[in-house]
């Protein structure tokens, strides 16, 4: 095995989408909202198509703001479903999804007879094309997706920082904000637009294998670990590095140790980052399984038979 | 007039015809769409009734679907597992990989479908497992361990894919379309697997109906009760993971999603009894797999999934706006009704009250006098519109007449309602007093959240509860204070 500047690219970009990813998804999993992420990956093809359809041109500027707009949208409808509703959130995200994905396969298949739209390609970059796509900047050669995740994450950096307080209010008691004069309502949706643009702005330079784990299972194994937001944080957004720097790893050796060509980096991150989840729900200081079962154990078996 | 009838058809529970209303709407659509095409009605209608050969298989095999995974779906609805089927979809995928090179291994060719299913369920039903183990022995909650399970899985399986397809001798090119297939290409050993699993699927789930229902509602009565709530749950959870892993190979992988969900969140609109719900769900996801197979049978080249899907989406906007037990409209109709009824209510009561104080001597009857609007301002904290309001409708009511410029009186009937009104309110009062140990001074709000729904058998009981009262006819005199116009208004400091 060795190690070039091609490998550490790599290990760059998806870590940085996993830091990304793992910020916002942090406040998801508190709210109960973690399956957003798969469900805006789906829900972005009408605003891909339509985006096409009105701008005639394939630019990314354009399909950007479609797929961002009808992910926002995603959150929208789901949050009206569940308020006017009464519907039970997650079957109103699963509702909003399916409905927008069959809308954009339509239209796709409508206008399929004068240009060729493939979903998959225009969808999902995909993590080892992305690396060899570069540009200069400052006489550095830079891969052209660190620029744009290392964007998207500062801009997640900022907002999570300067309304860490609303948002931590708003996650474990909405009516208290509001109580306090913060409307969760605009902080919701805020999170929203930040979990669109990032979920869509890493679709197009990765693919969305990682979106769908880095929302999701960082966040998760973090909150295994610690009872406090500012940790659980930080330890997701570590946790999510080292997902991306394990599955390069595993990307690397288990194609050499099966005899077999190659294999797909973002998948090995996704299997690096469930890896790190079952380490710390087995053996979790507080939550872990081991933990548990050694607290069931009888304090000392010479007292309980006494007892007896 | 025309709202009022629309509102007795919602609330009345006439479902049924609303439907059946739906159902010609949707099949003079597919009318309309197919003589665009150039097709006459009789081809639509052969369509639709499965005398078209082509269309017959698809329109057969995803209205199964629809219904065994309408009814599935209503018991994940309830257990708010609605998005199972997004998880159990995708961890299917390295399912398919795993069994791909397990028949390789054996010297058998990799692309046997049986086979490959059969991985798909496999990695299904682990995926599964793992919710249900995550759930149940962590704080993360299900939809977050539904996430972690789809996320880690769907990786494991492109990335297993990926390895797969460099394997020497292996032929894994489609290996995906092959697997998370369209309804364009069904065949008739697919249509029999899915008529297999889909009957049985519907027959299990009408035979552990009751076990079934109680793990939905109370999960630790059930187990308190001694019933194996895990091996139920894992029953259920099977059916949906044998259902899900033949709707992906026929119909596709969101059509599938679609199906767990859409029906059975519509049917909720329409009743609040989970054997009605079943049958709503599995009749609503047959109806959007025929109606929709049908349209796209008409359309050469509209994909069969997403138009069932939109089929399915347009019959779950209907519930939503007209469901008679939840529906948006039905219960706003409710609301106004309900707020209508209390405005009457206390205006009817606040006008008996003025006339009660226009009479100091207590024993004689009651008269009907002309009061003046402005009494009935100064006598609640009423805005001048909201109390023209409430005249309007009274008078629309007849409860109400004009006696003069700025003045209104009872009529008859607006007469004795006033006072049942006012006896209904007094008689709660008195209750609260005796009973529940309230101020007289405190009464009158307390009293007035409940008087609206009191019916006649509550009333009677209150009568004999309170017998000895000097009369069980006349309208008791109020325990306290009510502060009259032209009083002085200190005296309204006794009532808050």
């Amino acid at each position: 095995m060795n190690w070039d500047s091609y490998d550490t690219w790599t290990t760059v970009i998806g870590a940085l989408c996993a830091v990304s990813c793992a910020l916002p998804g942090c406040f998801l999993l508190l709210r109960g909202m973690s399956m957003m992420g798969d469900a805006i990956s789906h829900a972005v093809l009408p605003g891909l198509a339509l985006a096409f359809l009105v701008t005639q041109s394939r630019t990314s500027v354009a399909m950007f703001v479609g797929a961002a707009l009808v992910g926002l949208m995603t959150a929208v409808f789901t949050q009206w479903l569940s308020r006017f509703g009464k519907v039970d959130r997650g079957a109103a995200m699963g509702i909003v999804f399916t409905t927008l994905f069959a809308i954009g396969l339509i239209l796709i298949r409508q206008s399929a007879h004068f240009v060729d739209l493939d979903p998959g390609c225009v969808l999902y970059g995909s993590l080892e094309v992305s690396v060899l796509d570069s540009v200069v900047v400052g006489g550095l050669e830079l891969p052209r997706a660190v620029l744009t995740i290392g964007a998207v994450m500062t801009v997640n950096f900022l907002f999570i920082t300067f309304l860490f307080k609303e948002l931590r209010i708003c996650s474990f008691d909405p009516e208290l904000a509001t109580t306090l004069g913060i409307n969760a309502n605009v902080v919701h949706y805020l999170l929203m637009v930040v979990v669109a643009v990032t979920v869509v702005a890493a679709f197009e330079a990765v693919g969305s294998i990682i979106v769908i784990s880095m929302l999701i299972v960082p966040p998760a194994t973090a909150f295994l670990l610690t009872n406090s937001l500012p940790v659980m944080l930080v330890l997701s957004a570590a946790l999510g590095v080292a997902a991306a720097f394990l599955g390069h790893l595993g990307a690397l050796t288990v194609p050499v140790l099966l005899d077999v060509r190659g294999t797909v980096t973002s998948g090995m991150m996704a299997a690096a980052a469930g890896m790190l989840f079952v380490v710390a729900w087995m053996f979790s200081p507080r939550e872990g399984l081991l933990v548990r079962r050694l607290q069931k154990l009888p304090i000392s078996t010479g007292g309980s038979s006494a007892m007896d | 007039m025309l709202r009022i009838a629309c509102a007795m058809l919602v609330v009345r529970g006439m479902s049924p015809f609303l439907l059946g209303l739906l159902l010609s709407v949707l099949a003079a659509g597919a009318a309309a769409a197919g003589q665009k095409e150039g097709q006459d009605a009789s081809y639509v209608w052969k369509v639709l009734t499965l005398q078209s050969h082509n269309a017959r298989l698809v329109i057969l095999s995803t209205t199964l679907l629809g219904g065994a995974s309408g009814m599935l779906g209503t018991f994940l609805l309830l257990r708010r597992r609605s998005l199972l089927g997004d998880a159990l979809s995708h961890a299917t995928y390295p399912g398919v990989g795993l069994a791909f090179v397990v028949m390789l291994l054996l010297g058998g060719e990799g692309k046997w479908l049986p086979g490959l299913l059969l991985g798909a369920a496999c990695t299904g039903v682990i995926g599964v497992l793992l919710v249900l183990a995550i759930r149940n022995t962590t704080r993360i909650k299900d939809d977050a361990a539904m996430g972690i399970v789809l996320g880690v899985f769907f990786g494991v399986g492109v990335a297993l894919m990926k390895l797969v397809s460099d394997l020497p001798g292996a032929d894994a090119a489609g290996l995906n379309d092959f697997i998370y297939g369209s309804a364009a290409s069904l065949v008739f050993a697919d249509f029999l697997l899915i008529l297999g699993i889909t009957v049985v699927a519907g027959l299990l789930s009408v035979l552990l109906l009751k076990e079934f229902t109680l793990l939905c509602f109370d999960e630790s009565f059930a187990a308190s009760q001694g019933w194996p709530t895990l091996a139920l749950d894992l029953a259920m959870l099977g059916l949906v993971t044998a259902v899900t892993v033949v709707g992906l190979q026929a119909v596709g992988l969101v059509l599938i999603i679609a199906f767990l969900i859409i029906p059975a969140t519509a049917a909720r609109f329409w009743t609040h009894d989970l054997r009605r719900m079943l049958w709503l769900a599995a009749l609503l996801g047959g109806l959007s797999g025929w109606v929709g197979a049908g349209l796209s049978a008409l359309f050469a080249d509209l994909p069969t999934g997403a138009v069932i899907v939109l089929v399915a989406a347009f019959l779950f906007l209907v519930s939503l706006l007209a469901g008679s037990a939840r529906g948006v409209v039905p219960r706003a109709l409710r609301q106004g009704r309900l707020q209508r009824k209390v405005g009457r209510q206390h205006l009817l009561r606040a006008i008996y009250e003025i006339l009660e104080g226009q009479h100091p001597d207590v024993s004689a009857p009651i008269r009907n006098l002309p009061i003046a609007q402005d009494a009935l301002l100064a006598h609640r904290s009423w805005s001048l519109p909201q109390v023209s309001r409430l005249l309007r409708t009274a008078r629309s009511e007849d409860h109400l007449e004009e006696a003069g410029k700025g003045k209104v009186r009872l009529s008859e009937a607006g007469f004795g309602e006033a006072a049942r009104v006012t006896r209904n309110h007094r008689l709660w009062e008195l209750y609260l007093i005796r009973y529940a140990d309230i101020a007289p001074s405190h009464v009158d709000r307390d009293a007035d959240l409940v008087e609206h729904v009191l019916d006649a058998e509550v009333v009677h009981q209150l009568e004999s509860e309170l017998r000895d009262r000097r009369s069980s006819l006349e309208v008791p005199p109020s325990p306290h204070f009510i502060n009259q116009p032209g009083e002085a208004l200190d005296h309204g400091k006794a009532e808050p």
